[in-house]
Formats: C-alpha cells, sequence, structure tokens
C-alpha cells in the first residue's frame, strides 16, 4: 500500500474533522508543516486543539489557522511573535495552556511510547504545577505530566523513502520526530522524496512505521524568523 | 561606575571551566559568548536541538534550517550535532548541562527565581526556561541589578515563579552574590566593580547579605 499522496490536501482526505487534536512540528518557523498547515486552513475545519511548541507569526506557519480562526485551544511553551495571537486570547476566543518546552517535548515523547504520564521536576512550586499531583523521589519534587496522543500529527523532514522513512535536517528535526509517534494518523511533508533502500538504516531517525502519508513538496520555502549575520573581516 | 553589559557578561563568563556544555538565555546572557575565557573550551546547547553553536553565518550564507533558541541564524562547528527536542531536555533535565546563564525579573534571596510573567500583561510562555533552572545543576543569574530604580533582588518574589530555590549565582550590573540558603543571610557579595560602594549596592537590594570580597 502506497503512503505516496499527489499534494497536502489528498494526503489529509478523509482524516480533518471539527475539534480533533492536531499536533504540528517545528520550532518558531524552522521546520514546520507549512504546506499541510495551508491545506488545513483551505479544508475550513474548525475548533481544533493544536499542540505546538509555539504558535507561528502572523500569517505564517500555524498563524495562517489563527488569522481565520479554525484554531480554539493551543498547547504550547512560547507564542511572543503572534500579534493576531494576543488579540484573540486578549478578547477570549482562544485558549492557551502553556507547557515547559521539555515537559512539552516529554509529554508528546510519552504519549507516542504508551507512557501515560510521568514525573518532572519542572515546575515544581510554579503554577504550571497547580492542580497536578507531586510526588517526592529521593528528597526531590517532581510534578506528575500526563502524555499527548493525538488524531493527527503533521510533520515536516528533509528526505523520505517511499517506506516512510524519514530524516530531518539540522535543527529542523526539533519537535518532528516526536510528533511522527503520537497521533493516530501521522502525515509528513518532505523536500526530497527517495526509493526505499537509498536510505542507510543507521541513518534514518524516523523508522516509516510512525507514518501513514507522505506528500512530496514542490515547492520549498523556508522562513527565517531573525535573520542575524557578521560581516566578513 | 557600575559595569557595562559586556562587562557583566565578561563577568559571568569566568564561572565557566573548560569542558563545560553550557546554555547561555536570551539578552546580556548571549553575550556571555563573546567573553570565553582563552585557554578555555565550552560547547553551547541551544535548547531547539543543536549542541556547538558557532558564530552568526556571513551575510548571503545564513542557512533557515540552523537556528538558535533565540530564532537567529547561527552556524554550525566542527563539534556540531543536532537531535530531537526531547533528547535536547533529557540533556537539560537530566542535568547534563553544567551551567544555565539567564535573566531575571526577580530574584529572592532563597534562589526563587521569577522571569516569564507579569499578571495583567501578555503572556508569552516559558519557553525553556522552566526546564533549564529545574535541571541544570549551576543557575547563573545575569541581569540589571535593578528595574526603573527598583531592587529586582528581593526577599521574595512577587510575580509567578520560574523555578524555586533555583539561582545558585546572581551577576548584575553592580555586584556578584552566591546564593546559599542554607545561611543567614543567604546572599553573599563575592565581587563587585570598584567604584560602587557596598552602601550603594545595599540601597539597591532588598535583603542583607554578607560581605566576603
Amino acid at each position: 500500500m502506497s503512503k505516496i499522496y499527489p499534494n497536502a490536501t489528498a494526503a489529509l482526505a478523509g482524516i480533518l474533522r471539527d475539534g480533533m487534536t492536531i499536533l504540528s512540528g517545528g520550532f518558531g518557523l524552522c521546520g514546520i508543516p507549512d504546506t499541510l498547515i495551508a491545506a488545513i486552513r483551505e479544508s475550513g475545519v474548525r475548533d481544533l486543539t493544536i499542540v505546538s511548541n509555539n504558535a507561528g507569526i502572523d500569517g505564517t506557519g500555524l498563524g495562517m489557522l489563527l488569522e481565520t480562526r479554525q484554531v480554539r485551544r493551543m498547547i504550547s511553551s512560547y507564542v511572543g511573535e503572534n500579534a493576531t495571537f494576543a488579540k484573540q486570547y486578549l478578547a477570549g476566543e482562544l485558549e492557551i495552556e502553556f507547557n515547559p518546552q521539555g515537559t512539552l517535548a516529554e509529554r508528546i515523547r510519552a504519549g507516542g511510547a504508551g507512557i501515560p504520564a510521568f514525573f518532572t521536576a519542572t515546575g515544581y512550586g510554579t503554577e504550571v504545577a497547580k492542580g497536578k499531583e507531586t510526588r517526592e523521589f529521593d528528597g526531590r519534587h517532581y510534578v506528575m505530566e500526563r502524555g499527548i496522543f493525538g488524531d493527527l500529527a503533521i510533520i515536516h523532514a528533509w528526505k523520505a523513502d517511499t517506506e516512510g522513512n524519514l530524516v530531518y535536517r539540522k535543527t529542523a528535526r526539533n519537535f518532528n520526530p516526536m510528533m511522527a509517534t503520537a497521533a493516530k494518523i501521522t502525515v509528513a511533508e518532505v523536500e526530497h522524496l527517495v526509493e526505499a533502500g537509498t536510505i542507510d538504516g543507521d541513518h534514518i531517525i524516523t523508522p516509516g512505521i510512525f507514518v501513514k502519508r507522505l506528500v512530496k513538496l514542490d515547492h520549498v520555502q523556508k522562513h527565517v524568523e531573525q535573520r542575524t549575520t557578521r560581516k566578513r573581516a | 561606575m557600575p559595569w557595562t553589559r559586556d562587562q557583566m557578561a565578561a563577568r559571568a563568563a569566568r564561572e565557566l571551566q573548560d569542558g563545560f556544555y553550557v546554555n547561555l538565555g536570551i539578552g546580556i546572557p548571549t553575550l556571555v559568548a563573546n567573553h570565553i575565557p582563552p585557554g578555555i573550551s565550552v560547547q553551547l546547547h541551544s535548547e531547539n536541538g543543536m549542541l556547538g553553536i558557532g558564530p552568526f553565518p556571513y551575510e548571503g550564507e545564513e542557512d533557515a534550517d540552523v537556528i538558535n533558541a533565540g530564532k537567529q541564524t547561527v552556524t554550525a562547528l566542527p563539534t556540531t550535532s543536532y537531535f530531537d527536542s526531547a533528547a535536547s531536555f533529557a540533556m537539560v533535565r537530566g542535568g547534563h548541562i553544567n551551567i544555565s546563564i539567564l535573566g531575571a525579573l526577580q530574584v529572592a534571596e532563597n534562589g526563587d527565581l521569577a522571569n516569564w510573567m507579569i499578571p495583567g500583561k501578555m503572556v508569552k510562555g516559558m519557553g525553556g526556561a522552566m526546564d533549564l533552572v529545574a535541571g541544570v545543576p549551576r543557575v547563573v543569574i545575569l541581569m540589571e541589578h535593578t528595574a526603573k530604580g527598583e531592587p529586582k533582588i528581593l526577599k521574595s518574589c512577587s510575580l509567578p515563579l520560574t523555578g524555586k530555590g533555583v539561582a545558585s549565582l546572581i551577576v548584575t550590573d553592580m555586584a556578584v552574590f552566591t546564593v546559599n540558603p542554607s545561611q543567614t543571610p543567604s546572599l553573599t557579595l563575592i565581587d563587585k566593580p570598584d567604584d560602587v560602594t557596598i552602601d550603594a549596592i545595599r540601597a539597591a537590594t532588598e535583603p542583607d547579605f554578607a560581605v566576603a570580597l
């Protein structure tokens, strides 16, 4: 059974429904599944819960879904660079659950690994621990955090083979590998697609078992949030 | 004269030891990278999944796939490795990063740190700060001594906490304090700019402190 779909809309067909939970890879605008996000926007699906480290910027990345008010709730660690987000949040139209970044990453990792909860020292004694079970191990206090498992994960990888084995590029890896494991269906957009057997098995980061559908991007447009450079000597 | 931002960063950089794995926060802490003492080799960690952070790229050589936690374009080094966010925070939470240098809105004499939200203002989120202060054994706070003339080093924090009892050292433009809540007072002044007086530091610092210059 082929995992390859001709475009993002086809790759998401029959999956999207109102009120679903979608995990979206990326850090800032680096390694985000931009083309899949655009297809979700076009679908018009609403009341989404989105799990993503950030919320994109205005009009880019998840910012696209905020503009069309398709998102009801975000689970994120940092949403600083988004005026649309701030406006909708302050108007009470959008809910946000802030998670410490490492806790968010581990919740997704745990969810994908069949682990319903774990204990971490992160956030003990702070607002993020409110209402959560705490426990002492070896004289230190820990907070119980729950695993996250979504309906759909959308991720961006650098290269895939036809089996769905994935390789990422540099810091565009970030949340993508954990998210690939933590949903009923994972759809990956990839910059390059090669025949199975072409990628050295030792170099595969996400094994194809986690990837149900693949779409090869025709155009790859990457975004830089903070372009910082140095002068040549 | 109080220390400049670069002098503050240079003072914080003296806390680095050869072979350390180091996480630098955004703002003044980022400047620490420019002041690593000669003869000391450290690897900088960026929580988005990179260990071994090089300088900013030359104009025209930016790679959108190589960024630091501040979303700035950076470059790789021969020592660089890339990994996912869960592995990145395993390094943090597991105590594998030796030192974290980050800014603060408030620090209390018991080591409590507040640096992620001001009630009533738009909350941007804590990012990786709570994980860093909970997981890294040595947390150095690098910040201005006061904000609009008000002390930022307090008897207790009034803002929501990032971590409880996490600060090991405080470096400001006026003073360097060790934080040891098992002592009274828990703060000890161990360094200061030559022409800043102890009286001036006391006037700008809410809690009492010992002096061991």
